[in-house]
């Protein structure tokens, strides 16, 4: 295990991130012969679609499927580079002087970095619902790390709600796995085709054309799916059940998932700018054809740069490390990325198609009443509603006004619902809202992690009287 | 609200407010929870409401729990180790804890 004294104070090329974008680039580097660090916070590498690849349980490899299998060549690549990978890192903070500020097993330190690429992927857009932050709700991609990392399998009657790819493969495995699932309701709005109908030729040419039918008839096949419009969770310390449409189900556990979106904290933290997308309504890194951000030598690679699945981080992460590889050594010989860059516009061709068919209802992202938009502080819908209504005009006044987006989660949760809900009731736009100014650090540290810094000589006489 | 599936490989064991859980090698704090059945992790210092694990990934905090002393920490991204002492998290920590 690498420890935080194990650590150089400086290293060509540091990666955040540890999924299929962080694994590529690391690789690609070390094995040219740069010195990397690839720094994730879960105990093993895999990020979320390969979570647990080196430590599932699961044996049967039909249950999750050949495509999560695919992430172990992945690991295995990036084991064998010579990149220094160090599970159980907490990176909390990343400045435009690329200084990456990490904490392991309780110790903290901070590393010069030549150049970055930040992987941190995506997270599920929240799902603000009634009854959301009952035990017994969860995400859908929470059931699905509990399977693959640790071979945990929901018992009770079960429902899983949404909409998105995630749904449908993780309804595929949870069925694989010997599970029940009592419903899968189904909140893609039925007028999405309309607008999903011009990229179906696109989408056709893809590899996910095929699958997607096959998932969808495997889980079919097995589980009733009914089109809902609405959605609420019951129960008084736990959840028992859901209702919808005027109807209910018993349910000791709800599976919430409407699509994933990018994981900008640290990279907004570090100053890059982003933007707002209409398509995929989330915010993503404004970036240049090699991943590069804003801020000079940090890359944004994977689905932080805009969601477009497992397949394609990797191909980013390779990107993002050829260009990094040929700042750090111009005289060497380093591959063409043509090839790359080809594969993955075919992995980018369907993604459309499935941003316009599975494009969460208005109603789902934009909550009313006493529901909850802030689960950390407790914040409903209706208090950021009026708020916006008496004249606030965006994400930080708010937090001012109500305190949203400054609880644990540091707005990761909430974001995305504060700025369309303000954006709602002053007729403005999310891009013209904006977003929460982050700041590091990231992730919550420990005075003593802070104080677990070395303090050269000179530091410690500039502050001493 | 789960169950293993199949062999469950090799086991130790801690404890969850004093009562012991076995766990399994490769858990995190919050999978070993909830395969023990343990449906509450903490309760929210605003209203006191009752939470669990919601996203598994370090991303929602609210499987808070406190171990081996240090309070706040997440759960669903802490490896469980023989003899942890795990406690689930009451309102608003207590000053100098």
């Amino acid at each position: 295990m690498t420890e935080a004294a194990d650590l150089a104070s400086s290293y060509d090329l540091v990666v955040i991130g540890g999924g299929p974008a962080g694994l590529a680039a690391a690789a690609l580097a070390a094995r040219a012969g740069v010195s990397t660090v690839l720094f994730d916070e879960n105990p093993g590498v895999g990020g979320q679609i390969y979570r647990g690849i080196t430590s599932t349980p699961i044996t049967n490899r039909g249950v999750l499927g050949e495509d999560y299998w695919a992430g172990a060549a992945l690991a295995a690549e990036a084991k064998a580079s010579g990149a220094l990978i160090v599970t159980g890192a907490t990176v909390w903070s990343l400045d435009p002087s690329l200084q990456v500020g990490v904490a392991i097993a309780g110790r903290a330190r901070l590393v010069q970095a030549k150049r970055v690429i930040v992987a941190t992927g995506s997270l599920e857009r929240p799902f603000p619902i009634p009854g959301w932050t009952l035990p017994g709700v969860m995400t859908a991609g929470a059931a699905q790390t509990a399977l693959k990392a640790q071979g945990l399998v929901p018992k009770g009657h079960t429902v899983v709600a949404g909409a998105g790819p995630l749904l449908w493969l993780l309804a595929a495995q949870l069925l694989r796995g010997g599970a029940k699932i009592e419903a899968i309701l189904d909140t893609a709005p039925r007028l999405n085709w309309l607008r999903a109908v011009a990229h179906l030729p696109d989408f056709a040419l893809s590899a996910y054309w095929s699958k997607g039918l096959a998932l969808l008839r495997e889980v079919k096949a097995k589980a009733p799916v009914i089109r809902i419009a609405n959605l609420e969770a019951l129960g008084d310390d736990q959840v028992r059940e859901v209702a919808f449409d005027g109807r209910r189900l018993p349910a000791d556990l709800l599976l919430l998932h409407q699509g994933v979106v990018p994981n900008v904290n640290l990279a907004m933290a570090a100053g890059i700018e982003h933007r707002w997308n209409a398509r995929q309504l989330c915010f993503e890194p404004v970036l240049d054809e090699d991943f590069g951000s804003s801020v000079p030598g940090i890359a944004v690679a994977g689905d932080g740069a805009g969601i477009a699945g497992g397949t394609a981080a990797a191909e980013r992460g390779r990107i993002a490390a050829i260009a990094a590889m040929r700042a750090l050594r111009p005289e060497a010989a380093v591959a063409d990325t043509q090839a790359i860059r080809q594969k993955l516009q075919r992995e980018e061709m369907g993604r459309a198609f499935l941003d316009w068919l599975y494009r969460p209802a208005d109603a789902l992202r934009q909550p009313v009443g006493e529901t909850l938009a802030c689960r950390c502080e407790e914040v409903t819908a209706q208090q950021v509603r009026d708020m916006a209504r008496i004249g606030c005009e965006g994400p930080n006044q708010m937090k001012a006004f109500l305190r949203c987006g400054m609880g644990p989660c540091q707005g990761r949760l909430c974001g995305l619902t504060i700025t369309e809900l303000i954006a709602a009731e002053r007729d403005s736009t999310p891009a013209e809202v904006g977003y929460y100014r982050l700041r590091p650090p990231v992730k919550p540290i420990t005075l003593a992690e802070l104080a677990s810094l070395p303090i050269a000589e000179a530091e410690r006489k500039a502050v001493e009287r | 609200m789960f169950r293993r599936l199949g062999d469950t490989g090799a086991t130790l064991t801690l404890t969850v407010d004093g009562k012991e859980i076995r766990a399994r090698i490769g858990d995190t704090v919050a999978a070993a929870m909830l395969a023990a059945g343990i449906g509450r992790f903490r309760t929210t210092p605003v209203s006191g409401a009752a939470r669990a694990p919601y996203c598994m990934m370090g991303v929602c905090f609210d499987c808070l729990v406190t171990i081996d002393g240090i309070g706040s920490r997440q759960a669903c991204l802490v490896p469980v180790r023989e003899g942890m002492a795990i406690e689930t998290q009451q309102g608003k920590r207590e000053a100098g804890r």
